[in-house]
């Protein structure tokens, strides 16, 4: 018994630290995957350009965000472009690394998701006289959305795990926060059990979340 | 009002439209009839530059249709278009399927966009339909949603290819009885159909195409009866007695 009541004691302890951390893993979570989101929107769209140079460019950027470890690019970001006189907090730098990287997981969602789209709704929408961007948002993005949604939240769980990569450039989020207790009380399985189950609070309810809005927008709108 | 002339489409090594021509005045109603790959629908798509063509030149209402020129949106918006398969918008109502065009178009206020959608809704006698969603609706009803979305946008001809093809039997009657009023109140039409029945009683002009080109043409009555050419009797033949 007493090494459970230890272990309700160093939790009390340690919780309060973690939990900064977690919070500061929302913000990184949460601000990177609305940037992956732009910028993947914007890669995809530029994929499906029927300019070849554009369409090409897009391509060839999301292969090389696509072949580069994510720690890498975060390294990249963080120690390398401040020689170029590039300079970013480790947070800035965790958050644009992160959205860099998963735009390229972004742009195949939605690019899968745009073409998934019956081609039929371009011509009823030209046929009334709209223009593209106008086609884009009214009638080809709403229904690319409702297709992309289950591979895009499959992306945000992800997001919030990889968000611990960031630990790794001195982010003070969940797992560094982790790491720096267990290092100096030597209390890792009270802490790495913590990091683990407050992960599993965040993505679990993340996951059924959706779940829950995928259902109502399938219910809501049929086919 | 619709001026074709000599229209050439090629897809690939396959050429279409061997220079099609055909001119339809304001209040004619005219119909494409012929086998499938006879050039018909492309032939009509040419017509609101929903394809491109490579020779001859297609004019409505005087302009030039060129689907890359920037005056192409505004001549679609005074053309409509029905498709063989509807194309309704499935994540909006029936209701806002019409008003889609006059609200972010023509940019009208929503009052209005309502009000006149309501109003041609009620005239397809859809009108008890107008917040059900497209799957809610049976084929007939989301064609005629179809032909309302496209005549909200006020246009001085109507388009309709195949409307009544992806229909059930018992659901062609609906949509017909649309369109033969439609014509009836003097819309510009142009139908590309398999329904002789309704090409010989609405239709001023019949022109029937076979591999690119009109063979040929002439009043509805004159080409349905006593077709001259021998392609059109084979053709005629097989389309108004099945089997035979």
């Amino acid at each position: 018994m007493s090494g459970a009541s230890k272990f309700v004691e160093h939790a009390i302890e340690f919780l309060p630290i973690l939990l900064q951390g977690a919070f500061v893993t929302v913000q990184v979570t949460v601000l990177s995957f609305a940037l992956s989101s732009v910028i993947g929107l914007v890669f995809a769209l530029m994929k499906l350009s029927h300019w070849r140079p554009v369409a090409l460019t897009a391509g060839t950027l999301v292969n090389v965000i696509r072949g580069l470890p994510i720690i890498v690019q975060l390294f990249y970001i963080y120690f390398v472009l401040p020689d170029i006189g590039v300079q970013f907090s480790a947070f800035q730098a965790g958050v644009i690394g992160l959205g860099i990287a998963y735009s390229a997981y972004q742009a195949e969602n939605f690019r899968a998701g745009i073409e998934a789209v019956d081609h039929g709704q371009m011509e009823a929408a030209q046929a009334i006289g709209m223009r593209m961007p106008l086609i884009m948002r009214r009638v080809i993005l709403p229904q690319a959305f409702r297709i992309a949604l289950p591979p895009y939240g499959n992306t945000l769980v992800m997001m919030l795990k990889d968000s611990s990569l960031v630990s790794t450039i001195t982010v003070a989020e969940m797992t560094r926060a982790g790491q720096l207790i267990a290092s100096s009380t030597f209390q890792n399985m009270t802490v790495y059990t913590l990091v683990a189950l407050l992960y599993l609070l965040m993505s679990l309810p993340l996951v059924y979340g959706l779940r829950r809005l995928e259902a109502r927008l399938g219910a809501r709108r049929p086919r | 009002m619709i001026e074709v002339i000599d229209l050439h489409k090629r897809f690939g090594e396959h050429e279409v439209l061997k220079g099609v021509s055909l001119g339809v005045d304001a209040g004619e109603v005219v119909c494409l009839i012929g086998p499938s790959g006879s050039g018909k629908s492309t032939a009509l798509r040419c017509i609101n530059g929903l394809e491109s063509y490579e020779g001859g030149e297609v004019r409505v209402l005087g302009e030039r249709v060129d689907r890359h020129s920037s005056n192409i949106h505004r001549l679609r918006s005074r053309v409509g278009m029905v498709f063989q398969r509807f194309n309704l918008f499935p994540h909006r109502s029936a209701l806002e399927n019409v008003m889609e065009g006059p609200l972010y178009v023509k940019r009208e206020a929503p009052d209005v966009a309502r009000r006149d959608a309501l109003a041609l809704l009620d005239k397809v006698g859809l009108a008890h339909k107008a917040e059900a969603w497209p799957a809610q609706l049976s084929g007939g009803q989301q064609q005629r949603v179809a032909i309302a979305r496209a005549l909200a946008m006020k246009p001085d001809a109507m388009l309709f290819d195949e409307p009544t093809s992806a229909l059930d039997p018992e659901l062609v009657g609906e949509v017909l009885a649309v369109m033969r009023a439609l014509a009836g109140e003097g819309m510009t039409m142009i139908v590309v159909t398999h329904e002789m029945g309704f090409a010989r009683e609405v239709a001023d002009r019949v022109c029937f195409l076979h591999g690119g080109s009109i063979v040929e043409q002439g009043p509805a009555a004159q080409l349905l009866t006593a077709p001259q050419q021998a392609r059109t009797q084979d053709f005629l033949r097989r389309v108004l007695r099945p089997g035979t």
